[in-house]
């Protein structure tokens, strides 16, 4: 089924009005895993300053649509384009042009241990975006300002808790002032203590920043917080898609309400 | 059999001249065999099929073919095209190019090791592919080499008396130089058996504390 994410009810901010040009849109995906289809023909178009959260059972696809936009894997079918920029078939060049507008958080993390917390921010605004190392770090102390750990600038990243090194992944992602803000997992690895405080975070960014985001979460109450649109997956299909506020107290579907009825 | 202490005296300046040699071997062959292994490992993951096949047939080859015959060619064969270098300098070289293949392997499975989600960060943050290999995978992968490289110098450390078959005078060459001159054969052999041991020794140590700074 096609979905768009536009606006289905009137009382959202106007920032977000059904105005906006799209930004992504995927046609058509199928992808494989041997015989095990992830994606199954699915039709998606986000507009830019849009919130989207992907719920759904484990295997559903939901990750691999943020995989696929960061360019981490490739469809067997279909076509994906990102602000006008068709990707796979496209140039190393203008693969590189459109990761520099994305930014993705990863469940594990993946910051470099080599490098401290500092340099992990810097580094690509310097080398992708050209920036001087004083700017690069000025930027990289105002992030680590807003997401708390101001004075854990020159700590390695394993000397971090699983939280803390969540909230550094974020600043460095936005330090390359993404457009698009992919967020796959973020609080699946963390301890239960430390989901508050990066969720916080988050409904924080999404709060006053115009960045688009793609969610796929589990924490059915920060999906509901942040989202303009749900997208329920199931098998590599969107199932049902919607605002928030249906999705979690209406669902159309039988097998949403089973999935909701199992998580919340 | 008598133990001669004035033969190990005598015998003791051309030691030295011989540990010069060994240990000029050793590192230069280090240094040989790191960074060309580096080179192999790094060409065989090109995407070209035109560089991978030769570079992998060429260190198969190196690898799978004794370091004596290596020596015996480069030094004996390659002259007659043409093609002259002192004894040290052969030796060294093929004692590096014969380790180098070793080395690509332990490249190959330090490299293999860095998790993906590394190449994967670096990609999300669009940091082009030579800067992610020198700022991002390399450090990583290279500490987790360091174990393992230092366990060839110490076989390199041992395969060092091999060039005593194209003249170098290393300390297997010059205590049989000794004996031969002297019908001394004890002393002058015991005494380099004790200095390999003490080399290795101290090389086990330093590769220690280098392992034990690395892992932080």
């Amino acid at each position: 089924m096609s979905v768009e994410t536009s606006k289905q009810n009137d009382d959202q901010p106007a920032t977000t009005g059904t105005t906006s040009p799209e930004l992504i849109r995927l046609e058509g995906i199928t992808k494989r895993f041997g015989d095990n289809t992830v994606l199954d023909g699915l039709d998606l178009s986000v507009q830019a300053g849009r919130h989207v959260t992907l719920i759904g059972p484990s295997g559903s696809g939901k990750t691999t649509i943020l995989r696929l936009l960061m360019t981490l894997t490739e469809p067997d079918t279909g076509t994906i384009t990102v602000d006008g920029q068709r990707l796979f078939p496209a140039s190393e060049k203008e693969l590189r042009d459109v990761r520099k507008q994305i930014g993705m958080v990863f469940q594990q993390f993946n910051l470099f241990p080599n490098m401290t917390v500092l340099r992990n921010i810097t580094e690509a605004p310097t080398t992708v975006l050209g920036l001087s190392k004083d700017e690069a770090e000025a930027r990289a102390r105002e992030l680590l300002d807003l997401v708390g750990l101001a004075d854990k600038a020159d700590a390695r990243p394993t000397k971090l808790s699983g939280g803390q090194q969540q909230r550094v992944a974020i600043a460095r992602a936005l330090a390359m002032r993404p457009k698009v803000l992919l967020l796959d997992e973020v609080t699946s690895a963390l301890d239960p203590e430390l989901v508050a405080g990066v969720l916080d975070l988050l409904r924080d960014i999404a709060r006053t920043t115009d960045i688009t985001m793609l969610c796929v979460t589990h924490e059915m109450n920060f999906a509901r917080d942040i989202s303009d649109q749900v997208l329920m997956f199931d098998s590599g299909r969107i199932i049902e898609a919607g605002p928030p506020e249906r999705i979690f107290s209406d669902p159309e579907q039988e097998r949403t309400r089973e999935f909701l009825s199992a998580v919340l | 059999m008598k133990w001669d202490w004035s033969a190990v005296s005598e015998f003791m300046p051309h030691f030295w001249d011989g540990l010069l040699v060994t240990l000029q071997a050793l590192a230069l062959g280090s240094v040989i065999a790191f960074t060309l292994g580096l080179v192999w490992t790094l060409l065989m993951r090109t995407p070209t099929r035109w560089v991978r096949w030769p570079v992998g047939v060429l260190t198969e080859f190196v690898r799978n073919t004794p370091l004596l015959v290596q020596l015996f060619f480069l030094f004996y064969v390659l002259p007659e095209w043409g093609l002259t270098f002192s004894a040290l300098t052969t030796g060294v070289f093929a004692i590096g190019l014969h380790y180098s293949t070793y080395t690509m392997q332990v490249y190959r499975a330090g490299i293999e090791a860095v998790p993906a989600g590394q190449w994967e960060a670096a990609t999300a943050l669009s940091l082009p592919a030579r800067r992610t290999w020198a700022v991002v995978i390399l450090p990583q992968a290279l500490r987790r080499v360091v174990p393992p490289l230092g366990n060839y110098v110490i076989s390199m450390l041992k395969d060092t008396p091999i060039l005593m078959s194209i003249t170098v005078l290393e300390m297997l060459g010059q205590a049989r130089l000794f004996s031969q001159q002297h019908f001394q054969f004890t002393e002058p052999v015991t005494v380099i058996g004790v200095a390999f041991i003490v080399i290795s020794y101290l090389a086990s140590l330093l590769l220690r504390t280098l392992e034990r700074r690395l892992v932080r």
